[in-house]
């Protein structure tokens, strides 16, 4: 199938409550994600704070596009691509690091202000020509012109074309709010490391998942179910263990899910956990209730941390955990290869208590040796090969599905809507040619 | 009285348990506080504010232990299987009169499934004291060499 030149068969792909197995396995569907998808969409790019000061930069993918964040000499963050415009050499020398006022290529010694404008290049009279003067070269290295940075997290988009950064994400930017409104400070800063995760499947399964509540109690019974029962059995000591903690509310009924409730927005938004969540019986960390409302104000400070948001995608690839302080990013690498970076957040001026504890959610449930990580790609990757099939080419997403739906809703927590929501918004925005 | 063929035998014999996959055996061999912590970063000192990809103390090895076991564990089926390839390990530390010891070890270590098979190099950093006059672990710090690469899943012990 020629899905390039063919927008019918494209938009074929996705039906009100199904897909076509070709968006998880065909890899010149993917390459049009790169182009289309990945360029009129708003990606997220990192946070500001990791590069906190002037010169400071890090390295990292839009889709499939290297590109750098740097903070300028004006304390704004510029996203540039990631290439020195001579040869292509990758001008950032560590994943990230400071570069002072210069990037200074290390092949040739161009160099590069951190807007991305020329500076300087060796022997120059040997460009005094006019066919240099008019290239892409001499204009330096290439600006990503839509960044925007909202209370930290910088997105960028790529593409001329597409929506505004507000109206893309609309009303979804409360998810960001709360984590950001949960430190005292009104700030938040990267900390404690990423966990990077190899999957052998589609990026999309990875970001389906996560508003997937029919799977917990199914799928992590041998590693949520198993620390259950070793609890009970050590006579379910006082207080409870944090893994306990964290891991017990997995195997939560699917009443606990129904009852949570998932909220979806336009363009693909959406989330999990509208009334409560597997984060919402963590114990009081001693200290923290005060601070909030010294800073807030006690009505202000409750309402912020009664939010226990559970999972909420900023379509195509970034999921947020507010009431954790944590981000996954869904890094499509192949149609059948990903790579998801598990971020943590510290919230200023919070006991440090915060961030110890969402090290260890991030290290039980998001890194390579997790039991539960090993349940969840174990799934994907049986999809990956199972989709080989030719048995039956559709992937069911009928739960709960009622014909017309719209795009903002609140429903019943273990519905696929967010879901078939994403789809909708795949296929508006993979029917676009660039 | 604990000698150093002792300690060195010990890590030899830790290493046969986990490739034969005797893992009750293999829980058996740690202190009741034992812990084993494999770091995210290079030379790492914290585990409280810095991530870690295991920091396991006997509850957490215990339920990675029954989980393998377990009849609805689908990502062991068909099970893993692990191959250690060690160095001679090294005294580094040799303290009879406080109880402790430390040895460490360079190995290569195997991990397959199905058609895939993982190398990963790495050096074990044992912490040992004695419980009833018998050797047992306090601390397995095991280092990859890649330790902030991107990994498929690890799902056995190096």
């Amino acid at each position: 199938m020629n899905y390039r030149d063919d927008p019918a068969a494209l938009g074929a792909l996705v039906r009100d409550a199904e897909v076509h197995r070709d968006v998880y396995t065909d890899p010149d569907v993917f390459t049009l994600e790169m182009e289309r998808l990945f360029a009129h969409t708003w990606i997220y790019v990192g946070h500001d704070s990791q590069v906190p000061k002037v010169g400071d930069y890090f390295g990292t993918t839009i889709g499939a596009q290297p590109v750098l964040m740097v903070r300028h000499d004006d304390a704004t963050v510029h996203v540039l691509y990631n290439r020195c415009p001579h040869k292509g050499t990758r001008i950032t020398t560590e994943t990230c690091g400071n570069t002072g006022r210069f990037f200074r290529c290390p092949y040739h010694a161009w160099s590069f202000r951190t807007d991305g404008s020329p500076a300087a290049l060796p022997l120059p009279s040997g460009y005094q020509n006019e066919a240099f003067a008019t290239s892409q070269a001499a204009q330096g290295l290439t600006l990503v012109r839509h960044v925007h940075n909202y209370r930290g997290f910088v997105f960028a988009k790529m593409s001329d074309a597409g929506p505004g950064f507000a109206d893309y994400f609309g009303d979804s930017l409360s998810s960001i709010d709360n984590m950001v409104d949960r430190s005292p400070a009104g700030r938040l800063e990267v900390a404690g490391g990423v966990l990077r995760y190899m999957h052998n499947c589609n990026w999309k399964m990875l970001v389906e998942n996560q508003t997937d509540t029919c799977h917990p109690m199914v799928a992590h019974m041998s590693s949520a179910g198993t620390a259950i029962d070793l609890w009970k059995q050590a006579g379910e000591q006082n207080p409870k263990p944090m893994a306990v903690e964290i891991y017990a509310p997995f195997m939560s009924p699917y009443e606990f899910y129904e009852k949570m409730g998932i909220r979806t927005w336009d363009n693909g938004h959406g989330h999990t956990g509208v009334h409560h969540s597997i984060h919402s019986n963590y114990s009081a960390v001693p200290g923290y209730f005060d601070q909030m409302v010294a800073a807030y104000g006690e009505a202000r400070a409750k309402a912020i941390l009664d939010e226990n948001r559970h999972n909420t995608i900023y379509f195509p690839n970034l999921m947020v955990k507010g009431p954790i302080q944590l981000l996954r990013l869904f890094k499509p690498l192949a149609v059948d290869r990903t790579l998801v970076e598990s971020w943590t957040f510290r919230l200023v001026d919070a006991p440090d208590f915060m961030l110890e504890r969402t090290l260890v959610y991030n290290r039980l449930i998001n890194a390579p040796t997790s039991v539960v990580g090993h349940d969840d790609v174990e799934m994907y990757e049986r999809a990956q090969e199972g989709l080989r099939s030719d048995g039956n080419k559709w992937v069911s997403l009928h739960r709960l599905f009622e014909p017309g739906e719209a795009a903002l809703s609140v429903d019943n927590g273990t519905t696929e809507r967010q879901m078939r929501n994403q789809y909708r918004a795949w296929a508006r925005y993979m029917a676009v040619s660039p | 009285m604990i000698t150093r063929d002792e300690l060195i035998a010990f890590v030899y014999h830790e290493a046969r348990l986990l490739d034969e996959q005797r893992f009750d055996e293999w829980l058996d061999l740690f202190a009741p506080d034992g812990r084993y912590w494999m770091p995210l970063e290079y030379a790492q000192t914290d585990r409280r504010l810095t991530a870690s990809l295991m920091d396991d103390d006997l509850f957490l090895l215990r339920l990675r232990v029954e989980r393998l076991k377990g009849n609805r564990t689908y990502s062991q089926k068909p099970r893993s299987r692990c191959h250690h390839l060690l160095q001679q390990p090294q005294v580094d530390a040799f303290d009879a009169e406080s109880g402790h010891y430390r040895v460490w070890t360079a190995m290569h270590y195997v991990e397959t499934r199905q058609d895939q098979q993982d190398l990963y190099a790495a050096w074990a950093t044992h912490d040992l004291t004695t419980v009833d006059g018998a050797l047992r672990i306090r601390m397995k710090r095991v280092d990859l060499v890649n330790c902030d690469a991107a990994f498929g899943s690890i799902q056995l012990f190096l």
